[in-house]
């Protein structure tokens, strides 16, 4: 399965991703519409310290821990990677705590959560991916 | 002082409904312009820093900035231009000189410009290279002056050494230390994969590199940095930098702050001590010295490496270049004054040397009246543009060109002029760690052998128009050439008749 994969050693933490993410999970089309005044919430985001950084999102793990931990069966592994449903979330935090990633979080008034879903229902190219400046996101198989 | 004062040059245009405040500016630009302001949620900056790279512009995802030039104007002035004035000011405060980067950008003519293609119509009829085979391949060395058989009639393999390009253009030398590990590593890789040669500049091969050692040209320049025998026999040919279009008749000077680490390993310097290349080489005065040193080069690498030797387009390059062509090397580069640099003192870069495209003439020209063209190959440097400008200098004599501003602009570089600074937000430029892998060698390689691609396609499809089927039938084939808007002189020196003639 083609999965989103980072490259540290390409990093600029530009945060550039959290952004296009943020903007394309937004079903807006204008991005200073979407995102002018909006502290956003993505589902990518930037680790850095001194001159380190690489990008954070979902793994889609084979076996995730999120899935096993969920008390509702919100969480499912398709063919596309792991998928949340947001109407069967109860917002009990589990997947949050079971992510060794961290890489599941809460969407915007946190009573349920969101994850990387590979912008699957965006028209399934990675907006971060497609926003990188410098390729150290990368789509692919491996 | 108040005097000291200039309004930046520079104003930074942000669309405040399009910012996002995404701070993207802010982190991408070393030379630190932009910033957040906490208290009211938005992005300010400080035009005054800006050196116009277009990184932020770029970088921007709702498009929200634009650099215009600021407008502020001394009064109207054609003799003591704003720069000049701004000069004085500036030297009047530092006591020093003024320096540059990258070509002669003052308005002095271009010639690529006043020079049109034939093509041919009903008559010798032009070639479809989608159809027809096309040949760009070109080999640079001496060439035999006639076949010589042994006793037995077999051919005597007497062909000095030549290079093998896939097609006429390789990278020109640019030093590690100048440019950044990336961008070499960038350079080679494409070099590889294309079939032609980048060149190390002055300041040694790194390690890393000597795995591309059969796609590269080391280079001895007067400072000698990183010389050794392993160096020498690493690379597929050893060129002898005397001189540099942007800065003919000098030397150089990489300031001892950019000597650390690997740059000092590979420059065998100590780290921190500036890298100081005399003006000449202290052991060539003569073309006889030129002479040894061919031979010593030629000696330690057991005569199976061209030797190139480089010089810049100044008044008498065509006498310099017959002393060339008899000094025993194969190759001889001459780059124009439009050549780019790290780094020169303003007034020799828009000053001293002479076009490219009249030293080139005047070069080719010269080797043939006196029958020793074959002797040597020439390559041309100095602002090769765009595949155009290759197919006129071959058309004028070259047997291939240098491009090496166009591969840095391939790369990133917006032109803006401040590789001295160190601070290149693209990543070439600099050794600033954080700067340097702005540049993913991934992609730099990619694109550079885009470029290199695009052009041999333009070149063979401007081929076929001639109904040329081989660069080698280019060479040196000036009625390929009209000239617009030239007087007599001029179409005399580059050997061109004028358009409609």
């Amino acid at each position: 399965m083609k999965r989103v994969y980072v490259q540290e050693k390409w990093c600029l933490a530009c945060h550039l991703c959290e952004y296009a993410c943020a903007f394309a999970n937004s079903g807006q089309k204008d991005m200073s519409k979407a995102l002018k005044g909006v502290k956003i919430n993505p589902r990518i985001k930037i680790e850095e310290r001194d001159n380190i950084s690489f990008a954070v999102n979902c793994r889609h793990c084979e076996e995730p821990l999120c899935q096993k931990s969920c008390i509702s069966g919100a969480i499912s592994v398709k063919d596309c990677g792991v998928h949340i449903d947001q109407n069967k979330c109860v917002g009990c935090y589990t997947c949050v705590l079971a992510c060794p990633y961290g890489a599941i979080m809460p969407a915007d008034g946190g009573k349920v959560m969101q994850k990387c879903e590979l912008c699957t229902a965006n028209g399934g190219q990675p907006a971060c991916v497609a926003a990188c400046p410098n390729r150290a996101i990368v789509f692919e198989e491996r | 002082m108040a005097v000291d004062f200039f309004y930046p040059e520079y104003e930074i245009v942000r669309d405040p409904n399009r910012c996002i405040a995404c701070r993207v500016c802010e982190r991408q630009c070393s030379n630190k312009v932009h910033s957040y302001d906490e208290d009211t949620g938005k992005m300010v900056c400080d035009d005054s820093k800006c050196v116009n790279c277009h990184r932020c512009v770029a970088l921007c995802p709702t498009r929200a900035l634009k650099i215009v030039p600021s407008g502020d104007t001394f009064k109207t002035n054609s003799n003591w231009t704003a720069n000049y004035m701004k000069e004085i000011y500036r030297q009047a405060n530092s006591g020093g000189v003024l320096l540059s980067s990258m070509g002669n950008p003052e308005a002095f003519p271009v010639y690529w410009d006043k020079m049109l293609i034939n093509a041919s119509q009903v008559t010798n009829p032009s070639i479809d290279p989608l159809r027809e085979p096309m040949e760009t391949r070109t080999f640079l060395g001496k060439k035999p002056t006639g076949i010589e058989r042994d006793m037995n009639g077999r051919l005597v393999p007497n062909l000095e050494p030549q290079l093998e390009l896939s097609l006429p253009i390789l990278f020109g030398g640019m030093s590690y230390g100048a440019i950044s590990y990336n961008a070499h590593e960038c350079l080679a890789r494409a070099a590889e994969a294309v079939g032609t040669f980048y060149n190390t500049g002055e300041g040694g091969l790194h390690k890393d590199f000597y795995k591309y050692g059969k796609n590269t040209i080391v280079q001895v320049a007067s400072g000698r940095f990183g010389v050794h025998k392993d160096y020498l026999n690493a690379g597929a040919a050893i060129e002898i930098k005397i001189g540099q279009g942007a800065k003919p008749g000098i030397g150089g000077h990489l300031p001892g702050l950019k000597i650390v680490g690997d740059i000092s390993q590979t420059r065998m310097i100590p780290m921190g001590s500036d890298a100081i290349s005399p003006a000449p080489h202290h052991d060539i005065y003569s073309i006889e010295d030129l002479h040894q040193l061919v031979y010593s080069l030629k000696e330690a690498t057991d005569y199976k490496k061209p030797v190139i030797v480089k010089i810049a387009a100044v008044h008498n390059v065509a006498a310099i270049a017959s002393g060339v062509a008899r000094s025993g090397a194969d190759i001889i580069a001459i780059d124009g004054f439009r050549g780019g640099t790290g780094a020169a003192p303003t007034r020799i870069r828009d000053n001293v040397g002479i076009p490219i495209e009249l030293a080139l003439a005047a070069v080719d020209q010269r080797l043939r009246d006196e029958g020793i063209r074959g002797n040597i190959s020439i390559i041309c440097g100095g602002s090769i543009r765009n595949s155009t400008d290759v197919i006129k200098a071959i058309a004028l004599g070259a047997d291939a060109v240098y491009i090496a501003t166009a591969a840095l602009l391939a790369l990133g570089c917006h032109l803006c002029r401040s590789c001295h600074t160190g601070n290149c937000n693209w990543g070439i430029a600099t050794q600033k760690p954080e700067l340097v892998k702005r540049l993913n060698t991934d992609v730099g390689t990619e694109r550079l052998i885009n470029l290199l691609h695009a052009w041999e396609h333009e070149i063979t499809e401007i081929m076929g128009g001639m109904g040329i089927n081989s660069i080698e039938a280019l060479r040196g084939n000036r009625l390929m050439l009209r000239g617009i808007g030239l007087t007599d002189r001029e179409l005399a020196i580059l050997g061109i008749k004028h358009a409609g003639e």
